[in-house]
Formats: structure tokens, sequence, C-alpha cells
């Protein structure tokens, strides 16, 4: 086998060699003595039974969510041992995404970068600072933090040092990273991948590498006024990423348990009715009943009341209605849920944005370290997406108060409280890219201003004298890396590029002191004295005329 | 001890019911009752022999970047970034792992310092350890065959501290590679005027690039007689020629690693030699030297570098420098690497490589590893070494601060004492007038006014400085 390896690795060699001299348009003695040696090594090499085959899909140049793509790993079986000094390098012929993980394609980070400049600006405005992280964690930092979520962590390997894993969320090492420097009040945004090793039958189109963008305020302040600025906070980005109309859910981790306790439900049976509940944003309430009565043994009396309260959702007036209900003004968890969230409507109502609020009792997912208000935007016209399966119904951010995390992490205990907030920005990538397709805009990929071009043969140097004096001037500036290339083709470069401008060298040109300038759509061309160039450059592009 | 686990979340859960009922200021009865479920809790665990101990920190080689040192690497970002889409160049980015196999084998002996991550009944996957093998899996994948791209991404590696302390095991590379199939020189060319940009704008201090070329290193070795196994080991000896002496360097390749002593002194005629073109010129001539083929094409893409460097108004910074060799594994041409000159004091930092910022080279074979035919793409990049130009503009910053205008006298003076500095002369209006300044004691606290003229004299007396300056 080793012998097969290294002989296919040499008639690859020389095939290589071959192509080069025929490139190099060497003798033809030459070339025909190296096809010759090329032949005698392919008739050693013998027939091909096991032809190697390749397996790879190629995806689309400008390729699309792929997700699990459908793209198989070549099959190395022979490796190919390099025999070359360029030591220890052997080849391994395998090309392919681990599973749930992508690329970002130059089209892709357009848009990702279009996102996140939004997303940041709006973090900026309110004032938050920005911190990283690592992307691992100490094992035991986030041991016994997600619940049942815990078995989707990436574990690394034991290799003689600590215990690692890839941090599972962004809120953690926020709990983490006050502990250790022993904040009581920050107010951060962080913007990063995390980890989960997503059972991919279950969850479809959902990767296991994907950016969130956190903002949290943290520190003991007068109630709900950090809570109704990370509302306004989310309402802001969602309305300025235009990606059509949105509803924010709103409700409460007390609300809640009160009204689980006073309509019946044992604490065992909490999280499980929890989830139940949380459906009702994607079937009836026939159907959650028949859940909660049906498999997970709930008394039908129970689920009947349950009922009377999930099933509404409304403004503040809901609050003030809920506030009078004879039941569960009884319970104390539910009414210091209902006057937080009462304040909470008057503050939202001040930030002008009470109208993409609404209180809904049937929000009850990602419980596990929520300890007050929680909420969940959601988009109201889901854009059509081939193949994509609906997560969560367009939920496209959520957050909410937990006030008991960091003290997770003190040695003393001691509580920071937090609330906060995630964009979903997975969801959002793919919306953008899909509107700017449909809107048929074309999504540069780099921002250069003008090509440097030669309309003659030998002009290589001229290319390369102007091209540095653009950049020493700071504009955006390329050529081909051709010593004679034809103007044609360096035109056809400025049209798929989207260069505007083209900045052409001729021989006639030179001699009077002038270059060609010329509009690539328009196809306008004017001479411009070649002192004059940078300044009509930097004004045909809008560029302030001073280095800033 | 899972069960241990499961008790001891327990008890801090019931824990934090009983602080929130108290604060809630429940009744006296419930409170009494949630606390003897504590107890019992509590009393379930028994003694505490191995007493959960708070371990609160990042692991080891990573650190958390403050919102202070997000400030100045969003600044030598945006520096960077700027000059990479000057230069037309795209970007992309690819996952944090890659399947084990796609990074096996690439990094000769640097491979035993890859994470692994766990075996959890999936693909074998490691953290990748640079951009560019990541690069060349992305071009075949995409069967791309030309691009010109940045990548600015965490790496991982894991170094053994005790070799090389200060250094992080996760750190940020930015890279810019052009690939594709195109006239000799002009993106190599333009590789360096990149690095030259990118080096003077951040304002880091003078700094300089050698130059050399993997051909040139192989026909030398090749004509001065070092045997192809020994190539690798005289090659690193060689690259410590930046650090140490060459009577030192010949030692070890003769003492350590067998090298014949005539040998070593052929090899030490070539690698002390540095210069311009010049230089590449007199090679050229050189009688052994110009017998050898690959050596021979070397030169003369050097010389051809050397004249677009020249356009290109960077040839000043560039040295050819026959010593340097290091981090041959995938180069296949010219490697470079930019040194700063200046090494600003840099207190428990160890010199990396004496002041190297950036480096890089060509790298024609490695993509056809990728490719199941076997395709070559030819490619050319560089990488900024920003980690250790996110310390020298933190230093400069600081610096700055203190600059500021109209910083409030409280932040100054906590300034000083978070800093340790002794003293404070405060400028304030009446004082103006006065002519005087007052000196204050940050550790005493006491204040008096200094008459203006006075003041340096005053300041030296306290702090224990000769009057003169020595």
């Amino acid at each position: 086998m080793a012998e097969r390896a290294a002989l296919e690795e040499l008639v690859k060699l020389q095939g290589e060699r071959v192509r080069g001299l025929k490139q190099q348009k060497a003798s033809a003695e030459l070339i025909e003595e190296e096809v010759a040696k090329l032949l005698k090594l392919k008739a050693q090499l013998g027939p091909d039974e096991s032809k190697q085959k390749f397996v790879l899909k190629t995806p689309k140049t400008r390729f699309h969510h792929v997700g699990q793509a459908g793209l198989e790993p070549l099959t190395s079986g022979n490796p190919s041992a390099l025999a070359s000094r360029s030591a220890g390098i052997t080849g391994v012929s395998h090309c392919a995404w681990p599973q749930g993980t992508r690329d970002y394609s130059p089209r892709q980070m357009a848009v990702r970068e279009k996102v996140f400049d939004v997303i940041i600006r709006c973090f900026k405005r309110h004032g938050a600072e920005v911190i990283d992280t690592p992307v691992f964690e100490l094992k035991e930092t986030l041991m016994g933090k997600y619940g049942e979520d815990s078995k989707l962590i990436y574990d690394l390997k034991d290799q003689g040092g600590e215990l690692l894993s890839l941090r599972y969320d962004l809120t953690v090492p926020f709990a983490r990273y006050l502990a250790m420097n022993k904040l009581t009040n920050i107010k951060r945004y962080h913007i990063a991948k995390v980890y989960r090793r997503d059972n991919p039958a279950m969850t479809r189109g959902r990767y296991r590498e994907f950016y969130q963008c956190d903002f949290d305020i943290a520190g003991n302040f007068d109630p709900m006024i950090p809570d109704a600025e990370c509302l306004k906070i989310m309402c802001e980005i969602l309305s300025s990423l235009q990606i059509g109309d949105f509803l924010v859910k709103v409700n409460d981790r007390r609300i809640l348990d009160g009204m689980f306790a006073i309509c019946g439900v044992s604490d065992s049976k909490f999280r499980t009715i929890c989830s139940s509940v949380d459906k009702l944003d994607k079937v009836s309430w026939e159907e959650v009943k028949n859940e909660m009565v049906g498999e997970k043994g709930l008394a039908p009396e129970v689920a009947d009341r349950i009922g009377d309260y999930v099933q509404q959702h409304g403004g503040v007036s809901l609050v003030e209605q809920l506030l009078q209900d004879p039941k569960l003004s009884q319970n104390k968890q539910a009414l210091e849920g209902l006057g937080d969230l009462k304040l909470l409507f008057e503050y939202l109502t001040l930030f002008g944005i009470d109208d993409k609020i609404s209180f809904d009792l049937s929000l009850a997912r990602g419980l596990d370290y929520y300890t007050g208000v929680i909420y969940e935007a959601v988009l109201l016209q889901t854009p059509a997406q081939a193949g994509e399966e609906p997560l969560g119904v367009g939920s496209v951010a959520a957050g909410g108060r937990y006030d008991g995390l960091v003290g997770m992490f003190d040695p003393k205990g001691r509580k920071v409280p937090c609330v906060g907030l995630s964009i979903g920005v997975e969801r959002i990538f793919s919306i953008v890219e899909q509107r700017l397709e449909a809107l048929e805009e074309k999504i540069r990929t780099t921002e250069t201003q003008v090509l440097v071009a030669s309309a003659q043969k030998k002009l290589l140097e001229e290319r390369l004298k102007l091209v540095s004096e653009l950049w020493d001037a700071g504009i955006k500036a390329e050529l081909l890396y051709k010593k004679n290339p034809k103007l044609l083709n360096q035109l056809q470069y400025c049209e798929e590029a989207g260069i505007p401008l083209v900045a052409i060298i001729g021989e006639q040109e030179l001699k009077d002191g002038v270059i060609k300038l010329r509009s690539v759509t328009s196809r306008e061309e004017v001479d411009v004295r070649r002192e004059d160039l940078v300044e009509e450059i930097k004004r045909r592009t809008g560029q302030p005329l001073c280095i800033c």
C-alpha cells in the first residue's frame, strides 16, 4: 500500500513537472523526455482497480446556507506522503466541514458585517462597553448551569492539563467575569460564537457553531429601569435591521410560578408543564392540553385553570386585570411579578415602544436561570424560506432578568442582579441575505475604488508606481497581477467586483502627463493631470480630502 | 461523586430560596420551614472533605479582554483592516475547529501543540492552529483558483508555558493571502507593501523586513555540503543568528548536530551576510551558488522583487538576510519577517524573536494537498502578530491617558493610588495666580504649596533623585 502511495506521489510530481515545462515553453526534447518518464511511472502503477473516488459535492461559489450541506468528506484511503524536504507535511486529501459548522464566504461576511454594524451601533448608543472571553472555559465553570442541555456541551480532550469545555453561551462567561473581577456593576455587550452539540435530527438546519450578540446590565439598581432599556434596545435593533414587523412578548417567572401554584401544579411538574405551555405559539390550546393531561399526567381541571390564564395576552390593561384577579392576587410571587410588569409598561410607554410589547402569559421557555421578567421578540411576517425550519416561529431575540447566576460563582455567594438580551443573528443573517437578493442589490465584497490599468504592454512599472501612490494617499486601489494584461480583462474585472473607477495608463497619456480616468458604469473617460488624480478620485468617491 | 454534585446543587438552590424569602420578608414560618430543609440537605452532604474551591479563572494561557483592552484591540484591528481593504481584499471566516485529519500532518513537530476535542461519539475535531491551513482547505473545497482574502481570528496552541513564558495559548492572527497563478513576484511585493503600510500606520517604532528565499537556503546548504537529513536542524540553528553570535551557532551545529566544521564554515560565509539588492547581484555572481539551479531561481526572483519594492517605495525597509530560516514547513519560495528595531521596555515580557511582529512567505504546495487531483494553487501571504502589538499600543496609550483634557481630580488621585505614583503636582487656578503648585503626597495626603521654580528640586528631593541630570 505504501509503495503504491509513493508511486502515486511520484506520478503526481512528474505530472506537475511536465505541466510546468509546457507552461514555461521548455524545449520539445526536454518535454518529450519528461513525458516518457511520466508514462513509465504510470505503467508501473498498473490498472487502477480501487480507483480513489472523490465524493466532493461542490457548494455553489456564492454559496448560501448549506448547514449540513450534503458535503461528504473525501475518502483518504491513501494519505500520500510527500517525500520532499518541506518536512513533515503529509498530504491528507480531506475537505469537509465539521458537522453543524460552515465557512463564511466574502458575501456572507458582507451581510454579517452589515448586521453587526447596526447592532453594535445600538449597543454603543446605550453606553455599553465591550468585552471578550476565551472560547473555552474550565469545565467546572460550565458544569451545572444548563440543566438538561449540559449534554450538548463540547468538551476538550483530556491532554494532561485542565479539563476544558467550549462555551455554550455568553451569559455564564459573563457571570464568571463579573465574579472574577469582583465587579458589582457594568453595562457590557459581547458578540462571539458559541458551541452546542445539537442533535441534527431534531434541529435540522441549526448550527453547532453560531454567533450570539449579548447585551447585559449588571448591578443593583432601582427596579425595571435597566429592564426597560433592554427592551428599548431590542426594539431599536429590530427596527433598524428592517427585517419586517415584530412583536416583543413579555412575561415574568414569578407570575408563571404563582399562576401554576394557584392552578394546582406540583413543583415537580413545573418545568415540564412550562415547556408544554410554551408551545402555544405553535399549536392550539387543545393540543397543549392533551399533552399536559395525556402525556404528562396533569389533572384535567388543573389544565383548564391553566388554560384560562395562558391564552391571554394584551397590554398593560391585562396586567391591571390580573392584579384584580381574586386567586392570582393572593399569590405573593405573582403579585410581585405583576407589580414589576406594571412599572415596566409605564417606562416602555415613556420610551415610546409600548405598542410593540405584548404581555403574554404563555411565554415560558428558557427559564433555567431567569428570576424575573422574561421576553422574546418574534417576527410577524416570516418571509418564505426554502428548506428552512421555522425556529420558534420567527423568534429573533430573547432575554430576561437573572439575579442568581453571578452568586453561583462568588465564593461568598454574593449576588449581582443582572438583566440582558441576546440577538439571534444567524436567523437575521439569512433574512437579510434573502432580502438583498430579492432586491437584486449587488453585495460588494471589496471596497476598492479604482483599478490601475494599462492600455498597452510594458507598462507594469508605471502601474506599480501609480498604485503605490494611490495607496499612500489612502485610496483603495488594485491592479491585476499580470505584466501585460489586456484592457478588456481589466475592465471586466472591475465590472465583476463592482469597482467604480479605472485609472488607465497609456503611452501617449504618459507623455502628456495625464491619466485617463474612466467610470465603469457610464463608460465615460476623461484625462486627468497626474498631480490632480488623487484629488479627483477622492472627489468622485465622496472621500474626505484629508487622510483621517 | 455524581450524587454529591447533585446534592451540592440542591443545597445551593435551597440556600438561594432561603435568601430570597428573607429578602421578600416572607412569613417567619415559611422561612423557618425552608431553613430546616436547607439544614437537612447540608447534613446529608456530610463533612466537606473536598471543599469545592471556587477556581475562578480563565484556562491557562487564555485571558478575558476588558473594555480597556478591547479599545486597544479595536484601534489596532481598525488600522490593519483598513489596510487590507485598501488593497482590495475580501474577508472570510472559518469554524474554530476543523476535522482532526484536516490539520494532521501539516505542522511537523508542532503538531503536538494542537488542541483536540474529546471524542464524544461524533467526528474527531481539533481547534485550528493557524489560519493558513483552513484557508487552503477553503480554497480546495470551493475549487477556487484565485482569491485575495484576509482573515482575523483566534488560533489555539498548547504551548509549554515553561519554555515560552508570557505566550498565550489562545491568540489572534491577522492573515492576508493572495492565491492564484500570476506573473511572478507582483503579489509577493504587494504583501511586503502591506506589511510596511500596517507597521508604519501603527506607529510602534522603526522596523525592518528581512527577506530570504527557501530555494536559496536549499541551494546554499546543498553546495556547502549539508545532507538532506540535517537540513531542518541546521536551519533552526542558523535561524538563531538574530539572537546569538555566529560562534555559538557554529558550536551548536558542529558540537551538537554533528556537522563537519568545514561545512559549518562554508555556511558561515553565506549566512552572516545581509544587504539590499546589491547582495543579490553579488550572489548571482558567486561561483558556487550560481551553479545551483534552485539558488539561481530564488536569487532571480529576489532581484525582481527588489525592483518592484523600489517602485513601491519601500526598498529602504527591506533587508535580504541569508540567516532568515525559520517557519519553513510549507514555504516554497520567498520568506519574510518584520522586526521592530527598538524594543520598548516591557516588564515581564520575554522578547519573542527579538521583536518579530509579522511574517510570511510563498507556499505553492499546500492547497494541492487538499485537492483530490493534487491541483496546485500558488499562494503568498503574511500574518501580523497582533498580540505583541496590543501590548505595545496599550503601554503607549497608558502614557497618553495622563494627558486627557479635564480629568476629574478624584480620578487622577485614584490613578496614582492604583499605579503607585507617590506624588501629585496639582495645578489650580488660584495657585496659578499665586505662582505655586500644590504638591501632594499620595500616601500621607499632606499637601504643601511649592513655588513653581522650586518644584523640580522639591520633587527630586522627595524622591531621592540626584539633583543633576546624569
